[in-house]
């Protein structure tokens, strides 16, 4: 089994209190960081090529490089809205091992000079968030948070700020609208966060995953990071299998594992009697991949290849006894329902495709509603402000086009 | 009877608004408060979370109606929220919908005559290992079936 960056300490009981965590090596990272010099910071980063965990998979250290040096507050915003379906991973990080996370916070705002961060994590994690705020609580006592960090001078203070129920606010700026107090709708981009973000000040988002790599690369080093993985795509994931799987959970792996391993090794494999009929490889808005294309490595350039995308890593294995026309309704409905409705192609179209697909659903079909369904999703694939169109229309036109005979045997 | 947060959710306010640089970056905390205090967000809770923050009530009323965790009507002592996305429809959430639909006589959306649950059908609540689940209130609840609602609901009060 290879060695676990993220999920290390998740069998020990109490790592999630601040002095079991210090007793495992915790805040070893942060006492070294903040006696480098920022600038050392952010070059060991960007080679270690820290590739986004939330979706997106922009490098960490490059996105930090881009926020300005102006004589202006700066913020880090932490995404720990942890909507995509099929994603759990940071309910996880976030529940057995806060203090890991708040120690990347701790260097990243460090290395960018910020002295205000947010959590923003998703309302229902109710739980999670009280965890959260005790654990913060804890590394201000410790003197890890507050003024004068361990005397360095260097000052940051962090809070939870909940959400309340809305998918769109996991993409970036519509978190920023979010937290600003606002509807969550998007901003047109550029401006980007790292120049005009938070309280219109240079703001750094980063998912929960992605910030608790960090820790460890400042103690192990870039090199030792990017040994793990793929060499330009370093580290590992948390895989979250879900679905017709025996062992659903989430599994800590190099990046590049192979797909079909993590369901049939990792994962248990199939369900007792079930027959594999698609993979969903990285969150919902992933293109499906049919069950004789997931011998794949589960990197994000292997599935950029593959036609779909490594995304949150979020796994949703389908069986031969699902109908893909219910896999359709379920996916459909859902971005019906969290388009925010700023963009009309999106606000319109998800809607419009799902009544189609319910209707499809009921037997009143017809063989032109898959000709609607995919001329609608066309139509909203890259004429929207933020991703939630791409991702809507992505994994739909996969389904119509990989499985279009099962759709038409439907109808 | 216009609503009005005791003395020590004030204080507890005040220490939310000291976190943000401008107070309106407060209305999320402040809107979970006052559904954890008045059971739901009522036209006149929202007229006293604009007055603490000095915006107007129209700005409340946006942000309240943009997320779907915020209600605007009474709710029941339990809110059941089942999950109705992929992970858990592939593992069977439809049926047990159906199952809960029957044992509590009400559609999703509705709340039973003795105010005791609210059902509600939600997207991804971000436990798909666990799935089918469900939250009732804050608590999760997984790997669900016919029996263990059975045990889950004969548990509240």
């Amino acid at each position: 089994m290879a060695e676990k960056v993220l999920t290390q300490h998740f069998g020990l009981k109490n790592v999630y209190q601040i002095d079991e965590y210090i007793k495992q090596g915790g805040y070893e990272a942060v006492k070294k960081a903040l006696k480098l010099k920022p600038e050392e910071i952010l070059e060991e980063m960007k080679k270690a090529n820290l590739r986004g965990r939330g979706g997106a998979g922009f490098p960490a250290g490059v996105k930090w490089g881009f926020v300005p040096k102006v004589d202006k507050p700066k913020y880090l915003c932490v995404n720990a809205d942890e909507g995509e379906p099929g994603t759990f991973k940071d309910r996880y990080i976030m529940s057995h091992n806060p203090h890991m996370l708040l120690e990347g916070i701790i260097i990243t705002s460090y290395c960018v000079g910020i002295h205000s961060a947010y959590i923003y994590i998703r309302g229902e994690y109710e739980a999670v968030a009280l965890r959260l705020e005790e654990a913060i609580s804890e590394a201000y006592d410790k003197g890890y948070l507050g003024k004068n960090i361990l005397n360095s001078g260097f000052d940051l203070d962090v809070s939870v700020h909940r959400g309340a129920g809305a998918y769109i606010c996991g993409e970036e700026t519509a978190l920023l609208e979010s937290l600003e107090g606002k509807r969550g709708n998007p901003r047109l981009k550029p401006p980007f966060p790292a120049s005009v973000g938070l309280f219109q000040c240079p703001t750094v988002i980063n998912n929960v995953e992605t910030l608790s790599n960090i820790p460890q690369i400042i103690l192990n080093g870039a090199d030792w990071f990017t040994g793990k993985g793929l060499p330009k795509d370093g580290g590992t994931r948390i895989f979250g299998v879900s679905g017709m799987v025996e062992k659903p959970g989430i599994y800590e792996l190099p990046i590049g594992t192979n797909l079909k391993d993590i369901i049939n090794k990792h994962a248990g494999g199939m369900k007792q009697g079930k027959k594999l009929k698609a993979v969903i490889p990285g969150g919902m808005s992933a293109p499906v991949l049919k069950a004789d294309e997931i011998d794949i490595p589960m990197d994000f350039d292997s599935l950029v290849n593959a036609e779909s995308m490594l995304g949150s890593a979020a796994i949703i294995v389908i069986d031969t006894g699902t109908s893909m026309l219910d896999v359709l309704k379920a996916v459909t409905k859902f971005y019906s329902h969290e388009s925010c409705g700023l963009c009309t192609p999106c606000r319109i179209g998800t809607s419009w495709i799902n009544k189609i697909v319910k209707r499809m659903a009921e037997g009143k079909g017809s063989k032109k509603d898959i000709d609607d369904i995919v001329r609608l999703a066309s139509n909203i694939l890259g004429k929207t402000l933020c991703p939630l169109g791409d991702a809507a229309a992505m994994p739909i036109l996969s389904i119509a086009k990989k499985f279009r005979k099962e759709l038409e045997s439907r109808l | 009877m216009s609503p009005e947060f005791s003395g020590k959710v004030r204080k507890e306010i005040d220490r939310i608004i000291a976190r943000y640089p401008q107070k309106e970056a407060a209305i999320l905390p402040l809107l979970h408060l006052t559904q954890q205090e008045f059971g739901f967000i009522s036209p006149e809770s929202e007229k006293l979370v604009a007055g603490i923050l000095g915006i107007k009530p129209i700005q409340v009323r946006e942000v309240v109606t943009f997320y779907t965790m915020l209600n605007r009507e009474p709710i029941g002592k339990y809110h059941i929220q089942v999950c109705s996305n992929l992970s858990c429809s592939l593992l069977g959430a439809e049926k047990l919908t159906d199952y809960l639909k029957e044992k509590l006589s009400i559609e999703p959306g509705q709340t039973s005559e003795d105010k005791k649950f609210t059902l509600s059908l939600v997207e991804c609540i971000g436990a798909c290992e666990q799935a089918p689940c469900m939250m009732i209130n804050f608590d999760y609840h997984g790997n669900l079936d016919k029996k263990k609602i059975d045990k889950i609901l004969d548990g509240l009060e």
